[in-house]
């Protein structure tokens, strides 16, 4: 990847932390939110591999335990596990599939919930497995899939990398 | 992939000597540099929970921490702003969505309250009630020959020909047929009959009632009866000087062995009017009791501690 490609992504992470963190992580709906940097990253490793994903994830997880104050680590490595699954996912099985967008939403928002409810339990925080797996998971999952879409748009139009049409009509145009 | 089959080694038959795929080697390498990195941020993050989780609260990462918080704030608070109100429209919107089954669970909740206060109300005086019906049973005027149960009320009279109520104290607990019952403001009936756990009660008010009375100031005797015109002490002589406010008690007399079924110094009531007709023998005398027996909650029926007298 190019440095302007890196800083695109790493401003694109950066901005759907803090969206997720100031906004929509206080907008619930029938108990649930949804989680835009999940879908994020989602895309960024759908659309530029699983070590891109990887970082991108914990990254991204630093920035919301930073800014949140939760205990450092814990959503970085939820989130770089996420990023790095996605990434794998687009390389291999889900390569030119139209449904992997949103298969890989519909996977690693379950698998985030369940890992983070065990990944808090050994910590030794107080978790309610049923607020965690049934009451928020449902309707935040709804979400994410309705968000998914949009998301996976906007990703597709900001990290998009020039084509080789692009370079032949600039090329032209200079020409 | 560069050929190196030439025309001279086709016409020899000579083997052909393949270079090492490249795209293989590239694999290979790149699936390694994935994993390193992934190997490498799984580390970082186990390593940044241990920290972070054993450190103190004023230890260095968790200073670093709140450092980069400190400065990510401004940030923060400029998306809030700009996000505010499309927040508040969503808020406001939901709550439009909302209020209106909001409003039925705040009438139940209401309800719920309600019900809540009348039982509150209730709880709290059935314990006025039993309150005074224990100064009553600690007090000097209970009768000394008596033990009192206390029983709540079970049934009501169920309308104007039926003057018995059904209260909580049986054979069970000592009570037999003829048994006073008393509160604290006066004089409530006798027992009729009872089952292991309830007896029915005969009151004042109703008309197969007779209970020998007395004047407690001028001594003058009588039967307190119900008639249509409430409560009378009969059989009083002209001689007898009764006045209005007089308090009338039960007489408890005593013959030989027979004994009236009331104890003696029960409050009935008090005189409301004296009359006296040239043809009568006897005064009319009317009595209102202090027992609202519309609304009797508690009651305590007496228990001799002597065995019951046999009839010859």
């Amino acid at each position: 990847m190019s440095v302007s490609d890196n800083v695109s992504v790493a401003v694109f992470v950066f901005v759907a932390a803090l969206v997720q963190v100031t906004l929509v992580a206080s907008i619930d709906v029938a108990g649930g939110t949804a989680d835009v940097l999940v879908l994020s990253l989602l895309a960024i490793a759908l659309l530029r591999g699983a070590v891109a994903g990887a970082l991108a994830g914990f990254f991204g997880g630093l920035l919301v335990d930073v800014m949140t104050l939760d205990t450092l680590g814990v959503s970085a490595l939820l989130y770089a596990l996420a990023g790095y699954w996605a990434g794998r996912y687009g390389e291999t099985t889900g390569r030119d599939r139209a449904h992997a967008p949103l298969l890989a939403v519909l996977v690693v928002t379950i698998a985030i919930a369940c890992a983070g409810l065990g990944l808090h339990a050994l910590l030794g925080e107080d978790v309610s497995a049923r607020r965690a797996l049934f009451d928020t998971l449902l309707p935040g999952l709804a979400l994410n899939l309705l968000l998914g879409g949009p998301v996976w748009a906007l990703s597709r139009t900001v990290l998009r990398r020039p084509t080789s049409a692009d370079r032949v009509t600039e090329v032209r145009l200079l020409g | 992939m560069p050929r190196n089959r030439t025309a001279r080694s086709a016409v020899l038959g000579l083997p052909v000597r393949r270079p090492a795929s490249r795209s293989h080697t590239f694999r290979t390498s790149s699936a390694l540099r994935r994993r390193i990195v992934l190997g490498l941020l799984v580390v970082l993050s186990l390593a940044l929970i241990t920290v972070s989780f054993r450190e103190q609260s004023n230890g260095p990462l968790h200073d670093a921490q709140a450092g980069v918080a400190s400065v990510l704030q401004p940030l923060e608070v400029a998306v809030e702003r700009v996000a505010r109100p499309f927040r508040d429209a969503y808020g406001w919107t939901k709550d439009l969505f909302n209020a209106r089954s909001e409003n039925e669970r705040l009438k139940a909740e209401n309800e719920q309250y309600k019900q809540q206060v009348i039982q509150n109300e209730s709880a709290l005086q059935e314990n006025v009630d039993l309150r005074a019906v224990l100064d009553y049973r600690s007090s000097p005027a209970f009768p000394a020959d008596y033990d009192g149960v206390a029983a709540e009320v079970m049934a009501q009279p169920s309308g104007s020909f039926d003057q018995t109520i059904v209260v909580s104290a049986g054979s069970g607990d000592r009570v037999a047929p003829d048994a006073p019952v008393v509160t604290a403001d006066g004089l409530v009936g006798i027992v009729t009959s009872v089952t292991g756990g309830a007896a029915r009660v005969r009151l004042l008010t109703d008309e197969a009632s007779a209970v020998s009375a007395l004047d407690l100031r001028t001594r003058a005797a009588g039967i307190v009866r119900h008639g249509p015109s409430g409560l009378t002490l009969q059989r009083v002589s002209k001689e007898e000087v009764v006045r209005v406010g007089d308090e009338i008690i039960t007489a408890g007399w005593r013959f030989g062995q027979l004994a009236s079924l009331y104890p003696k110094g029960i409050p009935v009531g008090r005189v409301t009017s004296v009359g006296r007709l040239n043809t009568d023998l006897y005064q009319q005398v009317q009595v209102v009791s202090d027992v609202d027996f519309s609304a009797l909650d508690s009651v305590i029926v007496l228990v001799s501690k002597r065995p019951a007298p046999e009839l010859p």
